[in-house]
């Protein structure tokens, strides 16, 4: 194999790591539980999360609301503080950090939120988010800014005359090219893009996937796209991640997820989705009953209150993260779920 | 579910909706703008017809006129034909007796549009007392059946709860028994799972389904996403700028969409099998309605266009049975194909 044929990612090492990440939001003890003896309450937004991102890649981490997506993204950018386990940037722990290192790392990790509405100040023209961005991080001397913004409102597809405008004069897709333009000021490695076009006309999110499509390539970034909506996730991602109730249930290579899910949850999450082929209308089974509340997940398995396998073990083992080829891994105690040709099939 | 004259739907009662030129304007500071321009189509009974746009492009306003629930500065013309009547030129107590009665409507939100602090029971007795003669005793039987209907387990339990004790998906459960209290025959539902999870809006699809089956209702169903459409609708009505620039039947429009912004739509979404390639995008963003284009209201988003397409709009014009469409050059467009 020449050296132009070798798929390089999947051997590049890992940018990024997650070790055993827990991340509990304690919930406001009242004097009602006080009194009557009950214990302090948490969120258990992560469960002990582990994966690792290689450099260069995109993966896609999906699931519903109160999954633990948007928690993990933000525990990435050292936004949230995980109360046990760590995360690695290039080896390093990212919550022992020096100073310099620290804002390094702030710099080499950007991430773009989801709302293009809140966050970008209303009073700031373009040309000021972007001077701040450029000046913080002392990435260009004064005289060659202007010039540098002109060269990031060109990447991003932004007409010149943007930069003196302010965040109001934009549509929702144009302020997310703003949100882009800032993250790449600062020339970062990875990108967290957390439901970047989920407020957007499906039209303009068209638009802003083939940008982000276009400069990952082009700037060779790492990126994390965080999502519900599993057509997006699946068009952008290289390897996905799929998330249930502050675990990973299943992460692998795109393709193969989508194809043959190992986890009984993906398969209900893609039944669920409804088909573009309206030829295609099946009776699905998707997932029977309700999200439980991440304030009191299920013992064993958090999927096994709605999965149409479950068994004894599941209700009391949590089943961990294993491997059921060289791309795909799955915590499920079903080892032979979606294995082509095994007796338990969806 | 005794009391749902599934029989009455059978015995052919259904009736049509036939909607015309409905124009729905909003006097804003001296300058009119329309936000649903001459709008024309009909539901059959027992079919379940796709509104599909983006923001902006006049579906919720549309829904809500049919109804006369636009409310001022709004001004709504046209004819909406329910069973012979005009709903639009009915009296006020009339068109009470239609409203929530023979049509009903659910909304995106099912938590802003319940009362937190009633119990469920008390919203739904509400509705049944308006729309029935049933005893109190009777309304708590039936108000338990229309929970157990929509798919509430343990009925009877959750009657004296509140809004906030239900989840998202139970909530719009909830929303749909209220709706369903009148025994509608047509069921306007504006975006019912957009604030849901994908396997709870599956869930509310099938039920919602599943419903217009047993009950021989009809449904007009006011969505963004065209994976819905097409796993629900039997025909759509795609609307841009406050038009509607395409119409057929749901299978028809997503094999061979004749109008560019039904084809760019359709482009927009990732499919199985194109990852990490470029999608369709539509270049720009939806007009304002207070400076729509002239001409055509697409053209400046539109790389078929020409001369013409600056100059007239075009009407919606049958083309083959049962498909219209607003667009001087639908021909090329569907020669171009589905990339």
């Amino acid at each position: 194999m020449s050296e132009q044929q070798r798929p390089s990612r999947p051997l590049e090492p890992p940018i990024l790591a997650v070790d055993d990440v827990v991340v509990r939001f304690p919930v406001a003890h009242s004097m009602l539980d006080r009194l009557a003896g009950r214990p302090p309450r948490a969120v258990h937004a992560l469960n002990g999360v582990r994966l690792e991102v290689r450099r260069g890649e995109t993966l896609g981490i999906v699931g519903e609301s109160g999954c633990g997506k948007s928690t993990l993204a933000r525990t990435i950018v050292r936004l949230i503080e995980p109360n046990d386990g760590r995360v690695r940037f290039e080896g390093h722990d990212i919550g022992s950090l020096s100073g310099s290192e620290r804002r390094a790392f702030n710099r080499r990790v950007q991430m773009i939120f989801q709302d293009p509405y809140g966050s970008l100040n209303p009073r700031m023209t373009v040309r000021q988010v972007l001077t701040e961005a450029l000046t913080v991080h002392a990435m260009r001397p004064k005289s060659e800014i202007p010039a540098r913004i002109a060269e990031l409102l060109d990447l991003v597809r932004l007409p010149a005359d943007a930069a003196d405008r302010l965040p109001h004069q934009f549509s929702g897709g144009q302020r997310q090219r703003i949100g882009i333009a800032r993250a790449l000021a600062v020339e970062p490695e990875v990108l967290v893009a957390d439901e970047l076009v989920s407020a957007l006309d499906v039209s303009v999110q068209a638009q802003v996937v083939n940008l982000l499509l276009e400069l990952q390539e082009k700037l060779y970034l790492t990126v994390l796209f965080v999502a519900h909506d599993l057509r997006l996730v699946r068009h952008i991602s290289h390897r996905v991640a799929v998330m249930y109730l502050g675990s990973i249930v299943e992460i692998g290579d795109t393709e193969a997820l989508f194809s043959a899910p190992r986890h009984p949850y993906t398969r209900a999450l893609l039944d669920a989705a409804p088909d573009m082929d309206p030829s295609h209308r099946t009776g699905r089974a998707g997932a029977r009953g309700e999200l439980p509340s991440p304030l009191d997940i299920p013992s064993g398995c958090p999927f096994h209150t709605r999965c149409p396998y479950v068994f004894d073990r599941c209700r009391t083992e949590r089943p961990l993260l294993t491997e059921r080829n060289p791309v795909q891994r799955a915590a499920c105690h079903l080892v032979d779920f979606g294995r082509p040709g095994a007796s338990i099939v969806a | 579910m005794s009391a749902i004259p599934a029989e009455r739907a059978r015995a052919g009662q259904g009736a049509t909706l036939s909607v015309r030129d409905l124009t729905t304007s909003f006097d804003t500071s001296g300058s009119p703008v329309t936000a649903v321009d001459r709008v024309s189509f009909d539901v059959e009974p027992g079919q379940v017809l796709g509104l599909v746009g983006e923001s902006g492009s006049g579906k919720s306003v549309t829904l809500r006129s049919l109804l006369r629930l636009a409310r001022a500065p709004a001004e709504t013309t046209g004819s909406v034909l329910w069973d012979g009547r005009d709903i639009l030129a009915l009296p006020e107590a009339k068109l009470r007796a239609i409203r929530g009665n023979e049509i009903a409507m659910i909304f995106q939100e099912p938590m802003t549009a319940l009362n937190p602090v009633l119990t469920v029971q008390r919203q739904i007795d509400e509705s049944l007392r308006a729309h029935t003669r049933l005893s109190a005793r009777d309304r708590r039987v039936r108000a338990i059946e229309l929970l157990d209907l929509v798919g509430i387990p343990a009925a009877a339990g959750r009657l004296d709860d509140y809004p906030h004790q239900f989840s998202g998906g139970m909530r719009q459960r909830v929303m749909i028994a209220i709706a369903l209290a009148g025994e509608p025959r047509l069921l306007l539902a504006d975006e019912p799972t957009t604030a849901l999870d994908v396997t709870i809006q599956d869930q509310i699809l099938k039920l919602i389904l599943d419903l217009r089956e047993r009950l021989g209702m009809s449904v007009i169903l006011v969505t963004h996403d065209l994976g819905v459409v097409a796993q629900t609708c039997d025909r759509v009505a795609v609307m841009y700028a406050g038009r509607i620039v395409e119409t057929g039947e749901v299978g028809e429009i997503f094999r061979e969409p004749h109008h560019p912004y039904t084809r760019g739509l359709l482009g927009s979404v990732p499919r199985g099998g194109t990852e990490r390639r470029p999608l369709l995008s539509i270049e720009g963003t939806p007009p304002s309605l207070a400076a729509m284009p002239s001409g055509c209201a697409f053209h400046p988003r539109c790389s078929f266009r020409t001369d013409i397409c600056f100059a007239v709009s075009p009407p919606l014009e049958p083309f083959a049975p049962g498909r219209q469409v607003a667009c001087h050059h639908h021909q090329r467009v569907a020669e171009a194909g589905l990339p």
